[in-house]
């Protein structure tokens, strides 16, 4: 235990450990040396044993098994990472951007009256603070950020860093809850999965993706039209799929789909981190969009700034001609 | 089920963003605002809910931006009551401080639920949604894509989004905090006509609420515009063009079959 360790909350989504959770491995390493501390990684779950092996680059590992960490509800989360955090006083605790870490960050923090900062894209050491690189504004704006307060929680958003590969031998400790894990007023009841049927977006080789700028639900038929004439499958931004253009399962993202195609064709899609979280490794991302500050740019191959509903017509006619 | 929902402004990303003076905050004065778009999903649940279960619906909102228009459409939308929380012009408080604000006006409410939205774009030293659950000592949970009424008095069921269209769901004893991220239905559409009415009809509840000062735990040095490493080469020209040109790099890496 020191002030200069980092505690990584290792991310376990049904019953699998999260890649992220190496990327924050990779987080911590770097502010841990700095300061001579070590990178613990803190596992909640209801047995973590089997992800021992996968977070070797952890100096020292700290399992919480329990049953009531079995399926995601806050309170026993929170009670369990508030007793480890409070124990080990490190100068930073990193959380994942994800679904559990949206709760888990906040909640913790105010339990812990220490800082949040959110949308972390870089974190070092600076003598006794931290300083944080953080994007927000959908991608749009950047801050740099000085935490001065210990325990700092650090939510680091997927991509951010390369997984973590050292492998060590990391020292595993398993700790019991001083008392029960309270089951909370809001409790796990059951795992909805996608229903069977629709097109799997992730087996797709080429995809048209629709954003806000798509405008209307009727604009996805010209969407449709291309897919089709590409031999691939319409996908969607979190906008889209909240307006009820298409399906959830159609979604990319953080919260939806992470797609590798070999086209990524992205139409009105302006490049929140979320959604470039879940396409960026496409082999060949053609974006159009009308602002020319629009983050897809950045992460795009190749890029037009017009508007694509103006475009997808003449797009439609050009494959069917280049194709014969 | 007597629903609080918080309605919030923030800048309109289809504008750009300027930096002010100082260079660690937003110049706000050039901002054009709009509603945060998980707050609309919110107050979209939150009339969802008092269709299928009856109760009542009030939005709460600091006064800033453009926040009139917003609450005079969710008036419009079907929400009962209106409060609007005076704030020194030009003060933009981080979500702990807002928090604080917004659980001092809600003292006064009836409140089974409080909805907010599950994020805002610009936030980064803190979470509204858990922040105020916190300051108002409630049970909380985020990421929540659709909310029922539960089989049990006094309960909900909401819907936890996970990756891969994955959804847990929930059951959640009230009262409590949802972060909503979307609502069982896109936002509903209102006429101008039905928002024009209810700037005749409506009247805003603002009450004087003061709040014990809840300084940020974290200090910006400042903003900057992302820097990118790469940079899509641009395609210029008319649509025709760039279609053309489209096509010719997508023969060329054959993936026109």
């Amino acid at each position: 235990m020191s002030a200069h360790d980092v505690l990584v909350v290792a991310e376990v989504q049904r019953q699998a450990l999260a890649d992220i959770t190496l990327e924050l491995l990779a987080a911590a390493r770097g502010v841990a040396e700095a300061g001579g501390g070590q990178v613990i990684c803190l596992v909640l779950s209801a047995d973590g044993t089997p992800f021992v092996p996968a977070l070797a680059p952890a100096d020292r590992i700290v399992l919480v098994n329990d049953p009531q960490l079995a399926d995601y509800a806050p309170d026993p989360f929170v009670a369990a990472a508030f007793e480890v955090v409070a124990a080990e006083q490190p100068r930073a605790v990193l959380v994942a951007g994800t679904s559990v870490g949206w709760d888990l960050a906040p909640l913790l923090a105010s339990r812990l009256q220490a800082p949040l900062v959110t949308g972390c894209k870089s974190v070092t050491a600076d003598g006794p603070g931290l300083v944080v690189d953080v994007s927000f504004c959908g991608g749009k704006m950047m801050a740099e950020v000085a935490v001065g307060q210990s325990p700092a929680v650090l939510m680091i958003m997927p991509g951010s860093y390369r997984a973590a590969t050292a492998a060590g031998a990391a020292r595993v400790e398993t700790r019991e809850p001083a008392s029960p894990l309270p089951a909370g007023a809001v409790r796990f009841r059951e795992w909805v999965l996608p229903e069977a049927g629709d097109v799997d977006i992730t087996q797709q080789d080429v995809l048209v993706a629709v954003g806000r700028g798509i405008q209307q639900k009727d604009n996805v038929e010209l969407a449709e039209q291309l897919a089709q004439a590409l031999g691939g499958a319409v996908c969607a931004s979190r906008p889209a799929v909240d307006q009820g253009w298409l399906p959830a399962t159609r979604q990319v993202g953080k919260s939806g789909m992470t797609v590798r195609p070999k086209l990524y064709l992205a139409l009105g899609v302006s490049g929140a981190p979320e959604h470039l979280e879940g396409m960026d490794g496409s082999e060949l991302i053609i974006a159009v969009n009308t602002d020319p500050k629009a983050p897809i740019f950045d992460a795009a191959h190749y890029g037009a700034e017009v508007d694509a509903l103006d475009l997808l017509p003449a797009l439609v006619e050009a494959v069917g001609a280049k194709k014969g | 089920m007597n629903i609080m929902v918080v309605v919030r402004q923030v800048p309109d990303l289809i504008e750009s963003l300027e930096i002010d003076a100082s260079g660690s905050s937003l110049d706000w004065d050039a901002a054009s605002f709009i509603i945060n778009e998980c707050d609309d999903h919110a107050l979209e649940q939150a009339l969802l809910l008092k269709e299928a279960a009856g109760g009542t619906v009030t939005v709460v909102a600091l006064d800033q931006g453009d926040v009139d228009n917003t609450l005079y459409t969710a008036a419009a939308k079907g929400a009962d009551r209106i409060v609007k929380i005076p704030v020194d012009d030009g003060w933009h408080p981080s979500p702990r401080a807002a928090a604080a604000l917004y659980a001092e006006a809600a003292k006064d409410l009836a409140k089974d639920l409080v909805l907010v939205g599950v994020q805002a774009h610009d936030e980064l030293d803190g979470v509204l949604a858990p922040a105020l659950a916190a300051a108002l000592a409630l049970p909380y949970v985020g990421v929540i894509r659709g909310v029922q009424a539960g089989s049990e008095p006094g309960s909900v069921v909401a819907c936890k989004e996970f990756p891969g269209a994955v959804m847990a769901r929930l059951d959640v004893r009230l009262p409590a905090v949802l972060g909503i991220l979307g609502a069982d239905q896109p936002p509903r559409y209102v006429p101008v006509s039905r928002i024009r009415a209810a700037m005749k009809e409506s009247r805003f509840e603002e009450p004087a609420v003061a709040a014990a000062p809840a300084a940020s735990l974290v200090s910006v040095h400042k903003l900057y515009p992302p820097v990118s490493g790469t940079r899509a080469e641009m395609l210029v020209g008319s649509e025709s063009d760039i279609a053309g040109r489209i096509a010719a790099i997508l023969a060329e890496k054959g993936l026109l079959k």
